[in-house]
């Protein structure tokens, strides 16, 4: 590498890593969040005996995951303002990833819900709990062992997918290196350079998520 | 006695605590899995303090007859009644009146089905404290000594995978206890345990029995039929065939069908 090189590299640090402390890192911690919230939702409606309310989240879930991420995030952003809807560009990539990760963690919690025993519903009856308390407090806490790994899945996509909200000018990771590059032409520094830093996210994220399942399992016979 | 106990008298509002009647009354009761047939038309009566232990092959219906008295399944047509609290199962009972009749009796299952994210206190915990909304102090109290009881002492603070068999089956049946309920109800209790845990078991059941709790038990263990049971009641094909004294229904059957499986039991080989 030349001395430019490095020192394009040295200036254009600071810049990415704000892009990814100001724009990549919320935009997932949020979407992930609320994500989750809404996940835990459609879950229970699909496991719903009432055909209505399983019907509106089995279709919820089926139109989430059978459209593409991109299409989701420009109807929310280039098309519903023809509606008279208009959201700025970081709230609209909000409900984007949110609703995107309410649908596929849905599936993976109720996948979960459904691999706990049906002897720990009926030992719960036994004891008086209703059906809120059973989930609460018999339930849930077993399917979390359960979720973790694919719910990790999930988050480290949803890292890499905020790089979407770059072309609905939301200033993220990949925006910035996009900004830096385009006068410069150094695509090659400054993609790598992004790439690293998302790849040390996701790296981050891997090993908490091998304690949080340390953590998961110690109730656990092995 | 106890909080609930007085809360449902009051609720019901009839005063039937103290009653003269039997604590269980069970009529006509009849429930179908699909085409399965599984009772047809149980008639069962439990006095108060007795122990009575339904025997059978499986696919009887003896199972099946003990989780209808806590409507853990519904049956189609019949009457239970344990206590104050009567349910005509064929007038579709209300969540809320199953929810009353399955708070009568604890239950202790085949394979314990302890809470394995909890330790054996908070298994014992966990339905007087959320469910029946009672003190702690009072609860965590009375739970370490219903451990006690059963010869965990020492183990309270264990989760369920770091005990035994027979220990967890203990458990199972503080947890049961520290609901105070007026039944207690044992599906194969020992039936998953090792040989020589099957023991420790029975005899806490057998305490439980000299104590005066009313207790229906469903178990292939004839000699404690014999030495605890009030009652014997035989089933096979979703009906009563039999049912005595343990004297006479263990010992002298009257059925050819009875004398069969006691000898199959007794003698597999």
């Amino acid at each position: 590498m030349t001395s430019d090189t490095w020192d394009l590299v040295l200036s254009s640090i600071g810049p990415l890593l704000s892009g990814a402390v100001r724009g990549t890192i919320p935009l997932t911690l949020i979407s992930f969040a609320v994500g989750l919230v809404l996940a835990l939702l459609v879950a229970l409606a699909r496991l719903s005996r009432r055909r209505v309310v399983s019907g509106l989240a089995r279709a919820y879930v089926s139109v989430i995951r059978g459209t593409p991420l991109l299409v989701q995030l420009f109807i929310i952003f280039y098309a519903l303002p023809s509606l008279g809807i208009v959201i700025d560009p970081f709230p609209s990539a909000v409900v984007a990833f949110s609703l995107n990760v309410g649908g596929y963690a849905a599936e993976i919690i109720r996948a979960a819900i459904l691999s706990v025993p049906k002897g720990q519903w009926e030992a719960a009856a036994t004891i008086g709990l209703d059906h809120t308390l059973t989930l609460r407090r018999v339930v849930l806490p077993q399917a979390v062992r359960v979720a973790v790994p694919p719910l990790s899945n999930t988050f480290i996509s949803l890292v890499k997918d905020t790089s979407l909200a770059s072309t609905i000018m939301v200033t993220e990771l990949l925006r910035k290196a996009q900004e830096i590059a385009a006068p410069t032409y150094e695509f090659m520094t400054l993609y790598s350079l992004a790439a690293v830093i998302y790849w040390l996210i996701c790296l981050v994220l891997s090993s908490a998520q091998a304690r949080l399942e340390r953590r998961l399992d110690r109730f656990v016979a092995r | 006695m106890s909080g609930a106990r007085e809360e449902d008298a009051v609720t019901d509002g009839t005063g039937t605590t103290g009653d003269a009647r039997p604590l269980v009354e069970v009529r006509g009761l009849t429930k179908s899995f699909g085409d399965l047939h599984v009772l047809r038309g149980i008639d069962l009566t439990v006095a108060r303090g007795s122990v009575t232990v339904l025997i059978g092959p499986s696919g009887s219906g003896k199972t099946t007859l003990l989780r209808c008295l806590n409507s853990l399944e519904v049956p189609e047509s019949g009457a239970v009644r344990v206590d104050d609290v009567e349910v005509d199962m064929a007038a579709r009972p209300s969540p809320a009146l199953l929810r009353r009749l399955r708070a009568t009796s604890g239950m202790v299952f085949q394979s314990h089905q302890l809470f394995p994210h909890r330790t054996a206190l908070q298994n014992v915990t966990e339905g007087p404290l959320y469910a029946q909304r009672r003190p702690r102090a009072q609860v965590e109290a009375e739970a370490t000594a219903l451990l006690a009881k059963v010869g965990l002492a020492d183990k309270a603070g264990a989760y369920p995978h770091e005990l035994s068999g027979g220990q967890q089956q203990r458990v199972g049946i503080a947890r049961a206890l520290a609901l105070r309920p007026r039944l207690l109800l044992f599906d194969e209790p020992t039936s998953a345990l090792d040989p020589e845990t099957v023991g420790e078991v029975l005899t806490v059941m057998r305490d439980l029995a000299a104590e005066g709790w009313t207790m229906v038990v469903v178990t292939h263990e004839i000699r404690f039929a014999q030495q605890v049971a009030d009652h014997v009641m035989f089933l096979d094909g979703g009906v009563v065939v039999e049912e005595g004294r343990p004297g006479d229904v263990l010992v002298e059957p009257r059925e050819e069908r009875t004398r069969r499986f006691l000898q199959r039991i007794l003698d597999p080989l």
